[in-house]
This record gives C-alpha cells, sequence and structure tokens, in this order.
C-alpha cells in the first residue's frame, strides 16, 4: 500500500518543500482534493486554504493563498502564489495577506466591476476561513 | 613638472580610491552570491509555470476564443517597452547596454510607423533616455526603496503592465533586461511577453493527457497573468545578479588601473626626488670648488 509519489512545493521565491509522499490533500477551487499515487493527471487551481501532505512519517502543513497544482501519477507538484509551513504562519503574516486581498477587493468595489468582486469576496472569505481553521483571528470582521 | 608635494597628494588621492574601488568590488562580489541564489531558488517555479503554459498553450491557441493575452490583439501597433535597469551606476556598461537595445529597438518600431510607449524600471535607464524618447515615457517603477528584488515587486510591475493592457494601451509588450551568463558576461535581452510567446520544442502533446479543473480555459486565464508576473520576476532577478556581476568586473579594473596609476606617480615622484637631492648637492659643490 506504500506507494509513495514525489511532492514537490515551489513558490515563485523559493522551492519550500520536495518530500516522498503517500497522500497531499490539496484545497482545489472546485473543492478539496486527496491526492494519492497513481492519481490520474490532473492540473487544477487553488483556493487560499491548507496542503496537507502525509508521508511515511511525515505530516507536513502549508497554508497557500493560491496557485495551481499539477498532479501526475507517479509526482504532485504545487506552484503557490505565497506559500508557508503552518508553524510559521503568525497573526502577522495573516494580517498582511488579508489585508493586501482586502485592498484587491475594495479597489475593484470601487470601480464598480461587475466581473472579479465576486471571485474577491469568495477569495476573502476562504482566506478567513483558513486563518480560523489555524487559530488565528481575522481581526476585521468578515464579510 | 608638478611638484613633490603635488605628487604625494596625488598618490594619497588615488590609493584612497583604490580602496573604494576594492571595497565596492567585494560587496558587489557578496551581493552578486545572494543574487545568484535568488535567481537559482526562482528557477523551478519558472520552469514548471512553462511547461504547464506550454501545454495548456498549444492546445488553446488553435481555437478561436484563445485569451488576448495568448492570441494578441490582432494588430501591433502600439508597442510597450519594459526597459529594466539598475538605481546606481559604476556598474560598467550594465545600463548602457540595455538602454542601446531598447533604443535601437525602439527606433526601429517608430521607422516603421509604430506607436511606442516605454516604461522604465529603475533610475538610470530613464535618465538615459529621457534625452531622446523622454516623450514616450508612460510610466516608471522606483526601485531605490527595494532592498530585496521579491515576488511582490514584480506583481507589482505585471499588475501595472496588465491594467494598460486591459485598458487597450498598448498591443504587444517586451521586456529589456540583461541575462546573466557570468560575472564577465551578461547579454542584453529583449523578451516578448504580451502576447504570450511560447518557447518551441516545448512538449505540447502531454497536454491531452491531463483532466482539468475548472476548466482548460479557465486556468488559461489565471495562469497567463501570473505567467507574466513570473518573467517579470525571472527578468528583475536575471537583472540583479547582471547588474552586480557588472559591477564587480568594472571594480576589479578600476582597483587594478589605481594600482598602476599608483606605481606610475611612485616611480615619477622617486625620480623627482633623486633629481632634487642631485641638483642640490651639484649646488653644494660647485659652490664648494668655486671658492
Amino acid at each position: 500500500m506504500a506507494d509513495t509519489m514525489k511532492f514537490d512545493l515551489v513558490s515563485p521565491e523559493r522551492s519550500l518543500a520536495s518530500v516522498a509522499a503517500t497522500e497531499v490533500r490539496l484545497p482545489g477551487t472546485e473543492g478539496d482534493m486527496t491526492v494519492m499515487a497513481g492519481h490520474s493527471p490532473v492540473i487544477t487551481t487553488l483556493r487560499p486554504g491548507i496542503v496537507r501532505v502525509l508521508g511515511d512519517g511525515t505530516d507536513l502543513e502549508f497554508t497557500v493563498t493560491g496557485g495551481f497544482a499539477e498532479i501526475t501519477g507517479d509526482s504532485c507538484t504545487v506552484l503557490a502564489e505565497r506559500s508557508l509551513p503552518v508553524q510559521d504562519m503568525t497573526q502577522e503574516h495573516f494580517d498582511e495577506m488579508v489585508a493586501e486581498l482586502r485592498a484587491r477587493h475594495d479597489a475593484a468595489a470601487n470601480q464598480d466591476l461587475p466581473g472579479p468582486a465576486p471571485e474577491l469576496v469568495k477569495l476573502l472569505s476562504d482566506m478567513v476561513a483558513m486563518g480560523t481553521h489555524i487559530g488565528l483571528d481575522p481581526t476585521q470582521a468578515s464579510l | 613638472m608638478p611638484s613633490l608635494k603635488d605628487l604625494k597628494n596625488r598618490i594619497g588621492s588615488v590609493k584612497s580610491t583604490r580602496k573604494i574601488t576594492k571595497a565596492m568590488q567585494m560587496v558587489a562580489a557578496a551581493k552578486l552570491r545572494r543574487a545568484q541564489e535568488a535567481a537559482e531558488a526562482a528557477r523551478p517555479y519558472a520552469d514548471r509555470m512553462a511547461s504547464v503554459m506550454a501545454g495548456l498553450a498549444g492546445a488553446a491557441s488553435g481555437s478561436a476564443n484563445a485569451p488576448r493575452l495568448l492570441a494578441g490583439t490582432g494588430s501591433d501597433e502600439v508597442h510597450l517597452l519594459v526597459v529594466m535597469t539598475s538605481e546606481r551606476g559604476l556598474a560598467g556598461a550594465f545600463n548602457s547596454s540595455i538602454v542601446r537595445l531598447a533604443r535601437q529597438y525602439a527606433t526601429d518600431l517608430l521607422a516603421q510607423g509604430k506607436t511606442v510607449k516605454i516604461l522604465t524600471v529603475g533610475k538610470k535607464g530613464r535618465e538615459q533616455l529621457r534625452r531622446d524618447l523622454g516623450h514616450l515615457f508612460v510610466a516608471h517603477v522606483d526601485m531605490s526603496e527595494v532592498k530585496r528584488v521579491g515576488y511582490d515587486v514584480a506583481q507589482s510591475i505585471a499588475q501595472d503592465v496588465l491594467s494598460r493592457f486591459d485598458a487597450g494601451e498598448f498591443d504587444v509588450a517586451t521586456l529589456f533586461y540583461n541575462r546573466f551568463v557570468s560575472v564577465i558576461s551578461q547579454i542584453p535581452t529583449a523578451r516578448q511577453v504580451i502576447p504570450a510567446q511560447i518557447e518551441a520544442g516545448a512538449d505540447t502533446g502531454a497536454s491531452a493527457l491531463y483532466d482539468y479543473e475548472p476548466s482548460e480555459e479557465g486556468i488559461l486565464a489565471e495562469l497567463l497573468p501570473r505567467s507574466i508576473a513570473t518573467q517579470v520576476f525571472a527578468a528583475l532577478l536575471e537583472n540583479a545578479a547582471s547588474e552586480q556581476g557588472a559591477r564587480m568586473s568594472a571594480m576589479d579594473n578600476a582597483t587594478r588601473n589605481a594600482g598602476e596609476m599608483i606605481d606610475r606617480l611612485t616611480i615619477e615622484y622617486n625620480r623627482s626626488r633623486q633629481a632634487a637631492i642631485t641638483k642640490e648637492l651639484i649646488e653644494i659643490i660647485s659652490g664648494a670648488e668655486a671658492l
């Protein structure tokens, strides 16, 4: 059963993890998914959330703010826009991320564009949900 | 002929110049190592992005409703040149080689009757282009506050470029930067980012194997802006490494030149000192003989 696949987590600035994993849980845009070795090839976008990597004696959790994942039978690569190991994720970082997203949301709302605003609302609420999940306070009231 | 005092002063000042250039060279060497590491660390992401993009774009470019970022606006009348240079000088030909390439490119386009707009990143390029192409400037990104080139910087530049594209301000965007080859060689490079250029030879057949979630078009629409940010980021990193490399070799040259100059001045100083002594001796001896 212990079939493993190669898991890579890379952000634009550096590579965060490269380990063998048996199971990877991804926050896909269209719903969470668990990837195991031999999964059919998929490319999916990610929403803000937590990527959990389970392997032989490894159990890693990373926060991602979005990006996409490329899954083939024997590898799973996550290209995250911004990513941090959960234990390094502080209230400070989280506040910054939320503030950034909120600024984008407000800017879009001001322009009165019908397009991206609902998406940003979803992004923002996903982000807030992610924060609450790991016990951080989203400080600003949720939408 | 300069007096002994003058020569001594000059030797002193060249010596302190040599100290400064030596220090700058060492600082550049340390920064270069860091810049190279950053460029190295960013490579996996850029490579993956390029390969996924190649797969997707190969499949989508044929269809009629391909995104505008990929297929272009259908014309190439208005060109945006993103000229990336450094904030500081004293880096040899680093800035002028980028500027020369960009100026050449702009002049060619203007000669063909196209419209050219220029977005400058970094002060030095702006200063050099202002005289003859200043009327084409549309924006400037100040990098003097940026200590370390981060992805967020690249993202904001990309955001700016994309919003201009969405507003229909230009049809084609090209990045100008120095590609880092080695400490003594940096190649000024022009790279077209909009419409996206898919590297030839990439494996386009693989795309058919993947399932796409949400959809192929959806992912492509999300990926294209990101890929532009990634390319801007890669260019910024290459540029940062090139800048330090160019500065390092320029300062190495300067240090060597200063050393040569000191040797020459020291010889001249000793010669004239000896000449003065000889002259005094002759005066004394001939004075004694005359008695």
